[in-house]
């Protein structure tokens, strides 16, 4: 089977749909004759031309609302943010047009927002959020991180079949460093499914996008320890795989939230909340969350470092955990 | 168009001065008075598969296109079995069928859901339009200046119509822009832009049938200016007080359905028994329309959590 890194697969995923419906196109900036500032719309606009592969004025909002209005006509547009950061630009055609009108007056708003977010490579705090909990908390959108690079083309593959808007979260991170196994068929990986990604029995941990890596480095470490933790994926955000977070938790009766996006107001407070309403009774410790602190992302490196969790971070937190 | 005319007239009048005060209108009611001749003049020269993006304040844009008027009172009225199920108010009312789609209350996001619906035209070469209707006060906002700019990038069959009814709220037009005609704006993006009177329902229908020329025929979109006045508050429960009694009362002698009925009748089009039947015909519909509404029942409570998402099961279809 065909190895490709995280950023191929997307590539391929976005390709086939295209191949396959021709109601999908790509909307963005510098997507065409420059295939996208991390090139994964690269050779796109020569297989498919000018009226699918679309390079647009910097205007985020501009084109959110132009792929609503193309959505609702019939077609299926994929609009590429340069920087997930620069979606706030596109915010209020998102979350006041595009998550509403279905529930407003009925009709699909078949779109996909993606682009790459995340911190890790010296951004700076414009090049490098996390903001997914922006859209997670609007009803009407879905949302979704992929970890692996099989996942990726298999999500955004499912994405654009999706008859709703979907905030797609590549981790930038991730683009060249990860690769696996991605076949060539026609597949797609549900919305709404997590996965698990190591199976353990004294802790589970869960988390999504490339904290997942970092989860797995931290049970590398902790397994000389004698501490298994088990690692799930949540894959999507919205919806998300409620089963199989309290599965994971009643098995391990102690759980880690990890994710790189700031504390408050992050998917782990949303997750533990879900654990203590319908787990309280399995949990053999308190709920432990690692996460970036409450700042925006700095870019030193020092900076960024001691702001990001890491598989240190974790290892310690379980230890912790472990010993309660 | 002078029976469109009459007819949102005295459909708006029903909901504000009628309606609203009898209780059966909860929340915000804001209507066009006085500036009915854009939306008569705009709508009524619409072909099948053009797309309309009117503003709050164009009540006749969804008569025109086939929304039924008692479909109109009954979402009005919150009524479960409305075009929306109870769940938007006033004139958010969305069709695709009939081509229409609804405001959202940040005003001025439907400018640019009219280039994607102008680029999807594009796409599949078709020689339709999208029409979409703003305030003047609207034009400060930031997805005017892109959309105007996306369009004229693009070449996108979209035509603007700017209601320029002279106040945003209580913000009079210094406030807003320091221009005299908000109508330099279309060739400072490249696209042509004409300022006409917007309570003269037959420049605002020639001015419209132009742009949309242009844009059938792939010149790319259009600017037009239409002055007219809000002869009302805001909405309903704004007494208007600042604006001079004065100049209502000037731009009260321009109304645009007075001055339709004077050249028609001047011209020998109508006849004044003509008029008096026109409108005991709206007020019958009018009536019908109303009584049709009040006997809907309201929402069921629970269909609150209902069709959030669209999906195999959805709830719309039901």
């Amino acid at each position: 089977m065909p190895t490709r890194t995280y950023l191929e697969a997307i590539r391929q995923g976005i390709w086939e749909e295209m191949e396959r419906d021709p109601s999908v196109f790509l909307l963005g900036e510098d997507i065409g004759a420059y295939g996208g500032a991390f090139k994964v719309t690269e050779g796109m606009l020569e297989k498919f031309g000018e009226d699918r592969v679309i390079d647009t004025p910097i205007s985020e909002s501009a084109i959110v609302g132009a792929a609503v209005g193309a959505a609702l006509m019939g077609m299926r547009p994929v609009v590429e943010m340069q920087f997930m950061d620069f979606i706030a630009c596109g915010f209020d055609q998102i979350v006041n047009m595009a998550a509403k009108i279905h529930y407003r007056w009925g009709p699909a708003v078949p779109l996909v927002i993606r682009g790459p977010s995340g911190a890790g490579v010296h951004g700076g705090p414009y090049h490098s959020q996390s903001n997914e909990m922006w859209f997670v908390h609007t009803p009407g959108l879905k949302v979704v991180a992929p970890s692996t690079a099989y996942d990726a083309k298999g999500l955004i593959k499912a994405s654009i079949r999706d008859d709703n808007p979907v905030i797609f979260y590549e981790h930038k991170f991730l683009y060249r460093r990860i690769k696996d196994e991605v076949p060539d068929d026609d597949y797609v990986v549900p919305l709404g499914k997590a996965a698990v990604r190591r199976e353990g029995s004294d802790i589970a941990v869960i988390t999504y996008g490339a904290m997942v890596w970092t989860a797995l480095d931290a049970a590398k470490e902790l397994e000389k320890e004698g501490i298994a933790l088990e690692v799930v994926d949540l894959r999507t955000l919205v919806p998300y795989d409620e089963d199989a977070v309290l599965r994971s938790v009643r098995k391990c009766n102690k759980v880690i939230l990890l994710h790189e996006d700031t504390r408050t107001g992050g998917m782990a407070g949303e997750l533990a909340a879900l654990i203590a309403e319908r787990a309280f009774d399995d949990l053999d410790g308190p709920i432990v969350r690692v996460t970036a602190p409450d700042t925006p992302v700095p870019f030193s490196p020092p900076l960024e470092e001691y702001f990001l969790p890491n598989a240190r971070k974790v290892v310690e937190a379980a230890r912790q955990l472990a010993a309660y | 168009m002078l029976y469109y005319l009459k007819l949102t007239r005295e459909s708006e009048y029903r909901i504000e001065r009628v309606l609203y005060r009898q209780g059966k209108i909860v929340g915000g009611v804001y209507v066009g008075r006085g500036q009915e001749a854009i939306g008569v003049g705009s709508a009524i020269q619409l072909a099948e598969g053009d797309v309309a993006l009117p503003s709050h304040r164009d009540f006749s844009s969804f008569v025109i296109r086939g929304v039924p008027l008692g479909q109109i009172f009954a979402n009005w009225m919150g009524r479960g079995t409305g075009p929306t199920r109870g769940r938007e108010n006033t004139l958010h009312i969305g069709n695709l069928k009939l081509g229409l789609i609804p405001i959202v209350s940040p005003l001025g996001d439907t400018l640019p859901v009219a280039c994607g619906v102008a680029l999807t035209f594009q796409q599949r070469r078709r020689k339709n339009v999208a029409v979409v209707h703003f305030g003047e006060g609207t034009t400060s906002r930031g997805d005017v200046h892109e959309a105007m700019n996306l369009a004229a990038v693009m070449k996108l069959a979209v035509v603007f119509i700017c209601n320029n009814n002279a106040y945003a709220y209580s913000t009079p037009t210094e406030r807003q822009y320091t221009v005299r005609d908000l109508s330099v704006r279309g060739p400072a993006y490249g696209m042509p832009g004409v300022t006409i009177d917007g309570n003269n329902v037959l420049a605002v229908y020639g001015a419209v049938q132009k742009a949309i020329a242009l844009g059938r025929a792939g010149g790319g979109p259009s600017f037009i200016e239409c002055k007219t006045f809000r002869m009302t508050g805001h909405s309903a429960h704004d007494a208007a007080e600042y604006v001079p009694k004065e100049l209502l009362e000037q731009e009260a002698r321009k109304d645009p359905i007075l001055r339709l009925e004077k050249v028609m009748l001047e011209r020998q089009l109508l006849t004044r028994e003509g008029l008096v039947e026109m409108e005991r015909r709206i007020h019958k519909e009018i009536d019908e329309a109303v009584a049709y509404a009040d006997a809907q029942p309201l929402p069921e409570g629970a269909t609150a959590v209902k069709g959030v998402y669209c999906g195999p099961d959805c709830w719309w279809k039901s």
